[in-house]
C-alpha cells in the first residue's frame, strides 16, 4: 500500500464525511431521479431557440448568405465572430483535462468532466458557422482531399484556412475520444446501480461492457496520460491554428505576431468563465458543493485573471506596436478604428477593455474569489467581451480596407445572423441538459481516487503525521 | 463453452485488500483478477501483471500520422498536381507543420482508443460475466480461479480471514472476453499450495 500524503495547507477537495458509496450516491443521483420542472422549462427554451436557429439556416441555405449583413468589404461578420468564440469557449475542457492532469491539479477531478462535456459542445456550436458560411454547403466535402475527378482538384495544403478543417475535426475527435474513455467506468457505475431493465440494456450498451480489472484500469490509465499529452499541444495549436487565420493575411489589425499566444491565452479565460458559468449552476441544482467546492471555484478564478491579464498585456502590446512600427495602416486600425471611442466601432473595443481587462482585476481578492455571486456575474461579463474581442478583430480591421471607395456602411447583423448565434447557444444548450440529465456530470471513479488523500474527513486523520513525523508514521500504517 | 468454478471475495478497503493480495499470491492461488471501482494506483504491481505496452502503440500510430500527411502533402503538392502559389516553392514544408502535427495526434489518439478497446474487449454489445455489482461502486472484488486441487470452502475462509467481508463461489464461463493473463512471474512458484 502507497503511503499518500497531502499537506494540511490544502484545501480538502471534497467535503464532509463520505465514504466511496457516499460519493456513488451523491454523484449518480441526479440520473435516477426524475427531472425537475427546472429541467424541463430550461430544456424546452433551448430547443425553442435551436429551432430558431435551424429556421435561420434554413434560410441561409435557401436564399443565400445575401440573408446576412455580410458586404464586399466587411466579408466576415458575426458567423467569424461567433466561430471563434466558440472555439474559444471549447478549450476550456481540454485544458482542464489534460494540461491540469499533466500538472497534477488535483482539483481538476471535480470538474473535468463537465468541462470536456462542454468542450464537444462548443466546437460542435463553432463548427456550425465556417460550414452555412459556405453558402453552398452541399459543396462542403470540397475540403476534403480526396482523389476526385475534378483534376483531381486538391485542397491548397498550404492555407490556414484548410489547416483550420482539420485543426478543428482533430480536435472533436480526440476530446470526444477523451471524454468517453473516461466516461466508459462511471457509465458501468450507472449500469450496475439500474433499476429497471430499459436502464440497464442501454447503459450497459454504453459502458461497452466495463467490469473495473485491474488490467483494463491499468491500461486505461495509460490512456488517460497519453491522450493528455497529446491534447495538451493539441489544444494549444488549435487557437493557434484558428489565429493564423488573421496573422498570415496582411489586413492591419490581423498582421501581428503575438497573436498565437494571445488567442490561446483568450480562450483559456473564455473557456474558464463559460465552466464558471455552468459549474455555479450545476452545483447548485444538482447539491454538488461537497464535489465542487469553492475552492474548486477559486482555482478557476485564479486562472481567469492571471489569462485575463495576459490578453490585456497583448491588447496594450498591439496599441504599442500600432504606433511603435509607424506603419500608418496599422495606427489607423489601432489608433483609431477600435482606440478611438467615437470612431464608429469605438464602443466595441471599449466595452472589450472593461469586461476583459478591467473588471477581471477584481479577482485579485480572495474573497471576490469565493464569493459566488461575483463569480457568476464575472463569468458573464467575461464572454461578452470575449465576444467583443472576436468582434473588433474582425469587422473593424475589415470595414475600413486599404481603398476608401470600398469603405463600408456600417455593418450589423440581421435578425438571422442573430438567429444562427441564437441557434448555437440552442444546439449548446440541449445537448448540456441531455447531459447532465442522463450522464455523471462529475468524474465518479476519479472523485473516488482522490478521496482518501483530499477528502475532508480524511485530511484530518493525517494530522498525526504532521505531529509524528513520517517515520513513525509510516511505522503505524505500515501493513 | 468450458465453465470454470471461481472463488469471489469482496473487500471494501484498499488498505485490506493490498496485504490480501500478497497473502493469497503467497499461498500460491492464482489470482484470476481484482475488479476496482476506480485505478488502484500499485495493485496492478501487487498482482504481478506486467507493464501495459498501449503507449508504445500510440507512439507507433503517431508516427504513422505523421508519414501520411507528409508522405500524401508532398505527393499532392509537388508531385502530383503542382499549382504554382504565388510563386512559392511546391515543396513548402512549414506550411504543411500544423496539418502534419494534427494529424499525427489524430492517428494517435484514434489508434490508441481502438487497441484499448480492443485489448479489454470493449465494444457497446459485449456481454461481460460480472462477479459482483457493487465492483462499480464501493467495493474490491478478488477473483480466484480454482484448480480440481483447490478446496473452495477452505478458500473461503482464508479470505474472510484475511478481510474480505463477503465471499462467494461463481461458476462463469470461459471465454475469451475473460481475458488472457498476463505472463504471470511465479514469484512464489515453490511455496504450497496448502492453505493455513
Amino acid at each position: 500500500m502507497h503511503l499518500k500524503y497531502e499537506s494540511q495547507l490544502r484545501e480538502p477537495l471534497v467535503n464532509g464525511d463520505k465514504n466511496y458509496h457516499q460519493v456513488t450516491e451523491d454523484i449518480i443521483r441526479p440520473i435516477e431521479a426524475k427531472p425537475s420542472r427546472l429541467w424541463y422549462v430550461g430544456f424546452y427554451i433551448a430547443v425553442a431557440l435551436l429551432l430558431f436557429g435551424v429556421y435561420s439556416i434554413y434560410r441561409d441555405v435557401t436564399y443565400g448568405i445575401g440573408q446576412w449583413n455580410l458586404n464586399k468589404t466587411v466579408g466576415w461578420g458575426w458567423d467569424i465572430t461567433n466561430f471563434v468564440w466558440w472555439v474559444g469557449i471549447g478549450h476550456a475542457g481540454t485544458l482542464i483535462s489534460a494540461i491540469l492532469l499533466l500538472f497534477r491539479q488535483g482539483w481538476r477531478t471535480g470538474v473535468n468532466r463537465a468541462a470536456e462535456a462542454m468542450t464537444i459542445f462548443a466546437v460542435m456550436c463553432a463548427g456550425q458557422f465556417p460550414i452555412w458560411h459556405m453558402g453552398r454547403v452541399w459543396m462542403a466535402f470540397f475540403v476534403l482531399p480526396y482523389p476526385n475527378t475534378r483534376g483531381p482538384l486538391w485542397v491548397n495544403f498550404n492555407s490556414p484556412l484548410l489547416w483550420d478543417v482539420f485543426a478543428i475535426s482533430t480536435y472533436f475527435t480526440v476530446s470526444l475520444l477523451f471524454w468517453y474513455s473516461g466516461l466508459i467506468p462511471d457509465l458501468a457505475t450507472v449500469r450496475d446501480r439500474a433499476f429497471t431493465k430499459l436502464r440497464k440494456r442501454l447503459y450497459g450498451i454504453a459502458s461497452f461492457g466495463w467490469t473495473g480489472s485491474t488490467k483494463h484500469w491499468q491500461r486505461h490509465e495509460s490512456l488517460s496520460l497519453v491522450l493528455a499529452g497529446l491534447s495538451t499541444p493539441l489544444v494549444l495549436s488549435v487557437h493557434t491554428i484558428v489565429s493564423f487565420d488573421f496573422a498570415t493575411s496582411v489586413i492591419p489589425g490581423w498582421h501581428t505576431t503575438i497573436f498565437p499566444p494571445y488567442f490561446v491565452a483568450g480562450a483559456i479565460f473564455s473557456g474558464f468563465a463559460m465552466v464558471q458559468t455552468l459549474m455555479v449552476i450545476i452545483r447548485k441544482v444538482f447539491q454538488m458543493e461537497d464535489y465542487i467546492t469553492i475552492g474548486h471555484i477559486e482555482a478557476m478564478n485564479k486562472v481567469i485573471v492571471l489569462t485575463g491579464s495576459i490578453v490585456g498585456i497583448a491588447y496594450l502590446t498591439e496599441l504599442f506596436m500600432g504606433w511603435y512600427s509607424q506603419n500608418k495602416y496599422e495606427g489607423y486600425t489601432f489608433w483609431y478604428s477600435r482606440a478611438y471611442l467615437f470612431s464608429p466601432y469605438g464602443w466595441s473595443y471599449w466595452g472589450m477593455m472593461a469586461c476583459n481587462v478591467l473588471s477581471p482585476q477584481i479577482f485579485w481578492f480572495r474573497k471576490m474569489r469565493r464569493n459566488l455571486f461575483v463569480t457568476f456575474f464575472m463569468s458573464i461579463i467575461v464572454n461578452i467581451g470575449m465576444w467583443f474581442e472576436r468582434f473588433v478583430i474582425i469587422v473593424t480591421s475589415l470595414y475600413r480596407d486599404y481603398l476608401p471607395s470600398s469603405w463600408s456602411v456600417y455593418y450589423s447583423p440581421t435578425i438571422w445572423e442573430i438567429g444562427f448565434y441564437a441557434g448555437t447557444f440552442g444546439l449548446f444548450f440541449t445537448c448540456f441538459f441531455l447531459f447532465a440529465k442522463y450522464m455523471p456530470v462529475i468524474a465518479v471513479a476519479e472523485i473516488k481516487y482522490v478521496l482518501k488523500t483530499s477528502g475532508e474527513n480524511y485530511k484530518g486523520k493525517m494530522d498525526q503525521l504532521e505531529e509524528k513525523g513520517v517515520e513513525q508514521f509510516a511505522h503505524d500504517h505500515a501493513h | 463453452m468450458a465453465k470454470k468454478k471461481f472463488v469471489v471475495g469482496c473487500f471494501d478497503d484498499e488498505a485490506v485488500l493490498f496485504p490480501a493480495v500478497k497473502k493469497v499470491r503467497t499461498s500460491g492461488y492464482k489470482i484470476h483478477d481484482v475488479y476496482t471501482p476506480f485505478a488502484v494506483h500499485g495493485l496492478d504491481h501487487a498482482l504481478g501483471l506486467r507493464e501495459t505496452s498501449l503507449h508504445t502503440a500510440g507512439f507507433i500510430y503517431g508516427i504513422s500520422g505523421t508519414a501520411t500527411a507528409l508522405g500524401s502533402i508532398s505527393w499532392i503538392l509537388a508531385k502530383d498536381w503542382p499549382l504554382n502559389f504565388g510563386g512559392k516553392p511546391h515543396f513548402a514544408l512549414p506550411a504543411w507543420i500544423p496539418i502534419t502535427f494534427e494529424l499525427t495526434v489524430l492517428f494517435s489518439a484514434v489508434g490508441m482508443v481502438l487497441t484499448f478497446c480492443y485489448l479489454c474487449q470493449l465494444a457497446p454489445f459485449v456481454k461481460k460475466h460480472h462477479f459482483h455489482a457493487r465492483a462499480t461502486d464501493d467495493m474490491f472484488v478478488m477473483v480466484i480461479e480454482c484448480t480440481e486441487k483447490t478446496n473452495a470452502d477452505d478458500l473461503k475462509a482464508f479470505l474472510a480471514s484475511n478481510g474480505a467481508i463477503e465471499t462467494d463461489v461463481q461458476v462463469a464461463e470461459e471465454g475469451w472476453w475473460l481475458g488472457r493473463y498476463d505472463r504471470d512471474e511465479h514469484p512464489f512458484q515453490n511455496k504450497q499450495t496448502v492453505v493455513a
